[in-house]
């Protein structure tokens, strides 16, 4: 990892590191919440479609991840298979990846994951149960979302594995990269989450806000006042 | 007549469009945003999202890889006739979707809500959506596209006179507090509220107001126009700016529509377009003539006609001569 001294850049006073895959664990112990983050090397998207063929169905995964990389996107590429047949993938835009919680342990497990790279990060639990215990690390996109930033950090396409069965949404890609990012560490290896950490800044000043409005007549199941509570 | 080729190249150039360039006026309001932005995280997050934007138009690449629901809203002028009529109109807007997907790329969202089938092409069953409106005299077609993602930011709720403006501000409150934690709502936004009509109108009203007013564009109505500028501020006061983080930049504008709803109840809804606020409009003329914008010019007086004759506006020239 090298940490680059700040200069006129996008990130301001902000801390900006490099990461080249597979991202080992010397490189995961430095990064703190809050640095801005860019990868050099290989990732590959995995969401819903994957987990379920790998993880619910037993099917083998398409690629020996030991080998490849340790770093899952949770996107899907604004991408197609041209004419020729080859690849193209134009912009990348993470998509939420709280509903992927259920299958983060076995993913963790089965793919030797330690990078997941998504939107709007887990919530701190999560990453006390299952990141921390799995030396893994959250870092989430920029914007949202910065697609054609992180479009021109894919030098090539390496492969697009199950796009006939799961369609080009839900396929896994493989990309090469340099440079991929921003991005912006949300949980380091103690689990500690930025989005969290900002929440709780947030929080104190919300029951002002709502200081002297009357509730509405109709309520709902399951209402309630404490703006605090997330709903993810 | 218009031909039906033409609006199908026109729609194609409009998904195009409304992928990589990110309208003008949105574009000055965000830049606005990050000179008043006082939060570290929420100002480096804008300032990515300025960069993005000249990358997107530079490589003329899409700005955001979420295509959203890519959809269209079509405004006819009364004199306005279509070769082939509305059912080729509505083929052409079909096939300029399913063809941009591919050239453009556009990723395509759009699958079966149970059984996910997915023709990779964002059109299927009610997909993409047309929606109508009509203005008197003209003999043209505006079309507009806008991509909105489609998952977070939204909200409705029915709500009673007797909740009053306490009522609407605590549910905006709500829905920009609950969705703007995270950026699961992809702030700054342009919010739009629908106010009234049945509780679909409320919805559809609210949607039409986020995607289809510009940055800086007041209702003509002076009473409501105060109460946008009420709460655009109080969402920027909430503490929170671009992807949740502490800052003051939530919401660029704020919109509100209205409709003559139901004696007893006021139905309010919430919607939260996004920092890729992806819009393209066009005029095609029965010569041949496109003219190409980023305003939808959606509201018209003519839409917020509240009785039964249509007169035009006293300014209007016909009105003088």
């Amino acid at each position: 990892m090298t940490t680059l001294p700040n200069k006129e850049q996008a990130s301001g006073r902000l801390r900006e590191v490099r990461l080249t895959t597979p991202i080992g664990h010397d490189q995961l112990e430095k990064l703190r919440i809050g640095d801005v983050a860019y990868i050099d090397g290989v990732i590959y998207t995995a969401r819903e479609g994957v987990y379920r063929r790998v993880l619910e169905d037993g099917m083998a995964p398409p690629v020996d991840f030991a080998s490849l990389t340790n770093v899952n996107f949770h996107c899907s590429p604004a991408a197609a298979v041209q004419e020729d047949g080859s690849l193209k993938v134009s912009a990348v835009t993470a998509t939420a990846s709280f509903r992927f919680s259920k299958w983060m342990a076995r993913w963790f497990d089965v793919s030797g994951a330690k990078v997941i790279v998504g939107k709007g990060g887990m919530s701190e639990a999560d990453y006390k149960q299952l990141f921390v215990p799995r030396g893994a690390v959250y870092l989430t996109t920029v914007g949202y979302g910065t697609g054609a930033l992180l479009g021109r950090g894919i030098t090539r396409v390496r492969d697009a594995h199950w796009l006939d069965e799961l369609g080009v949404a839900q396929a896994m890609w493989v990309l090469e990269v340099e440079k991929f990012g921003p991005l912006l560490v949300e949980s380091d290896l103690e689990g500690n989450s930025l989005f969290e950490e900002n929440n709780l800044q947030i929080n104190a000043g919300l029951d002002k806000l709502y200081e002297g409005l009357k509730r509405p007549s109709l309520a709902r199941y399951g209402e309630t006042d404490d703006r605090g509570e997330e709903l993810i | 007549m218009i031909a039906v080729q033409l609006i199908e190249e026109t729609a194609h150039a409009l998904m195009s469009r409304a992928t990589i360039d990110i309208p003008a006026d949105y574009l000055a309001g965000i830049k606005a945003m990050v000179q008043r932005e006082e939060g570290e995280l929420s100002s480096f997050v804008l300032r990515a999202m300025l960069e993005n934007y000249e990358a997107a138009t530079e490589d003329r690449r899409p700005m955001c890889a979420d295509t959203g629901v890519p959809r269209y809203y079509v405004k006819s002028g009364n004199e306005a006739r279509i070769e082939g009529g509305y059912v080729a109109l509505e083929r052409a807007l079909r096939s300029a979707t399913a063809r941009a997907t591919k050239d453009v790329p556009m990723r395509p969202n759009r699958v079966h809500p149970l059984w996910r089938t997915d023709h990779d092409n964002n059109v299927g069953i009610n997909a993409p959506e047309i929606e109508y409106s009509f203005e008197p005299d003209g003999e043209w077609i505006d079309v507009t596209t806008v991509h909105k993602g489609g998952l977070f930011g939204t909200d409705y709720r029915m709500l009673f006179p007797g909740d009053g403006i306490d009522g609407i501000k605590r549910f905006f409150l709500d829905s920009v507090i609950a969705f703007g934690k995270r950026g699961l709502a992809c702030q700054p936004a342009i919010i739009g509220i629908g106010l009234g009509g049945s509780k679909d109108t409320s919805m559809v009203l609210g949607k039409q107001a986020a995607c289809l007013r510009t940055v800086g564009e007041a209702n003509p109505d002076l009473r409501i126009a105060e109460l946008e500028e009420e709460l655009k501020e109080l969402g920027n006061s909430v503490g929170m700016g671009a992807m949740g983080f502490v800052g003051s930049s939530m919401v660029v504008d704020c919109h509100i529509e209205v409709g003559y709803t139901h004696t007893g109840g006021m139905p309010m809804s919430v919607h939260a377009f996004c920092l890729s606020s992806r819009r393209a409009t066009a005029r095609i003329h029965p010569d041949g003539k496109v003219e190409h914008r980023t305003d939808p010019r959606w509201f018209t007086p003519y839409m917020r006609r509240d009785t039964v004759e249509w007169l035009p506006p006293i300014e209007d020239d016909r009105q003088l001569a």
